[in-house]
């Protein structure tokens, strides 16, 4: 037999670097899977309740139902995804017990703690977390996330926070490539990041792990715009579901994001797609109600 | 002497997945690459890499995008192609299952057959055809060859399972090259394509 070896970490990271280029969409059925599948989704969220109706529902927002999971992982065959409130140590467990594909610990969900997230390194299963800026996202990666999210402001159709927090990791970046080496421990220690990934960074110019666009991305331009900005991929919420014609605003949605730089294409798969996610103005959002504000 | 020792260019399937690793590792070894999208970019190319990825999402962006019927036309008649992981799924003819996609090679495939991501894994060994020296090998969520047939023949076993394979102009790998740092298999490929440029 040959000796097989497992650094985890490292399995994690390359699985997700399969995923790049593609839409990862939110579905609550089996039956919005398979549309999601079909048009040619790279992944699915399977979660009760898209983001804008977490909003308006109010409450507290957990983990699903594991028979939905369930239902959802029969109903597919690409990989499946699932959100675990923050901190909450037994629904990852729950999560990765079903065998699901990848956990989001996400600030989506109403956090279960609020100081502490998971230990990730503590799983086999991948975790995707979401982040604002670079020292966020060194911080979950430091905690053993194989994937980064942009957190957006999730289920409000409304990109603006997508794209701020893709435009603040992407220019913290630039900027820390250009440090000279003495300079990395205090930059560290400023942004609260480990030291090792902080000089990562400065030595890769790009994160350890693949870094998706997610929060508020509701049309095929939205997903080409994160691209252009520097997205590997993109998370899809309540902008497929919560349109008109869901499965024509999936398709064009991987359309867009696989052919970003591409206008004319972007324009053609824009067309006559009726009507996107109503939105909401963040302006009108009060600070309580921001979802990115969750995780630390 | 021109940087590219074999003086072909080579396309990545650039529709979803490990593209940049691809392009990386060729670029590596001082071969021209260009990005796959279009079917007008099959066009010029000596030889072409589908890469690693989610297989079902490929089969359907291929036809989506309208390379579907170009590329099976172009590898049935004579063009290099290099499938990687889900690259390998696209080109079998048999799958466990499912219905083939390109269904352009002669072997049975079983995807996911190592399980699930727990059941992910890397290992070393000496595969001659590519290297006197021990490869890298990291499996994803990989398939494996369930038997060949036709014109197929194993390239590498691991475990009494076939990881690799070559039937002519096509050569498929299990595992994922362009995820190490080891350029012996892009290399192979590199002269497989080189050949069919020269004998063209």
């Amino acid at each position: 037999m040959a000796e097989k070896k497992q650094d985890q970490l490292k399995l994690n990271k390359n699985l997700a670097q399969m995923l790049k280029g593609g839409v990862i969409m939110d579905v609550t059925t089996p039956e919005e899977a398979e549309i999601a599948q079909e048009a040619g989704a790279v992944a699915v969220m399977a979660l009760e309740r898209v983001p804008a109706d977490i909003r308006r529902d109010g409450g507290v927002a957990r983990m699903s139902d594991p028979k939905m999971i369930k239902g959802i992982q029969k109903a597919v065959t690409i990989p499946v995804m699932a959100k675990a409130r923050i901190g909450h140590i037994v629904e990852a467990r729950v999560l990765e017990a079903l065998g699901i594909d990848y956990i989001d610990e996400s600030e989506v969900l109403t956090p279960a703690d609020d100081a502490y997230h998971i230990n990730k390194w503590d799983f086999k299963v991948p975790f995707v977390c979401g982040a604002r800026n670079l020292g966020e996202a060194l911080r979950r990666i430091g905690e053993g996330a194989s994937m980064i999210r942009t957190k957006g402001e999730a289920g409000t159709g409304n990109v603006v926070e997508a794209v701020r927090h893709m435009r603040q990791m992407m220019s913290e970046i630039r900027l820390l490539s250009n440090k000279p080496s003495e300079e990395l421990m205090t930059y560290a220690k400023d942004i609260c990041a480990p030291y090792d990934l902080v000089k990562f960074v400065a030595e890769n110019k790009k994160l350890p792990v693949v870094n998706f666009a997610a929060g508020g991305v509701a049309t095929p331009a939205d997903a080409a715009l994160m691209m252009t900005l520097g997205a590997e991929g993109v998370f899809v919420g309540s902008g497929i579901f919560k349109s008109s014609n869901p499965r024509k605003t999936a398709r064009a949605i991987v359309l867009a994001t696989a052919h970003y730089e591409d206008a004319k294409l972007v324009a053609e798969v824009s067309e006559d797609l009726g009507a996107p996610m109503r939105g909401i103005e963040l302006s009108t959002l009060k600070e309580e109600e921001k979802l990115a504000t969750r995780g630390w | 002497m021109s940087k590219n020792k074999n003086n072909v260019t080579i396309g990545i399937l650039a529709l979803q997945g490990s593209v940049t690793e691809h392009e990386r590792a060729l670029e590596n070894i001082g071969v021209k690459t260009v990005r796959v999208l279009k079917p007008e970019h099959l066009e010029g190319i000596n030889g072409i890499i589908l890469p690693g990825g989610e297989s079902t999402t490929l089969g359907k962006l291929l036809k989506l995008f309208g390379i579907f019927e170009p590329l099976r036309e172009k590898i049935q008649n004579g063009l290099a192609v290099f499938g990687t992981c889900a690259g390998l799924i696209l080109l079998a003819k048999e799958i466990e299952g499912e219905q083939p996609h390109l269904g352009v090679m002669d072997i049975r495939v079983r995807r996911n057959a190592y399980g699930r991501q727990l059941d992910s894994f890397e290992c070393e060994s000496v595969i001659t055809e590519f290297s006197a020296d021990p490869l890298e090998l990291v499996f994803i969520r990989a398939p494996w060859i369930e038997k060949t047939f036709g014109n197929a023949r194993v390239v590498a076993e691991l475990d009494g399972h076939v990881i690799a394979a070559r039937q002519n102009n096509m050569l498929v790998t299990s595992f994922h090259p362009e995820l190490t740092e080891q350029s012996a298999v892009h290399e192979y490929f590199a002269k497989m394509c080189g050949e069919r440029a020269s004998r063209a």
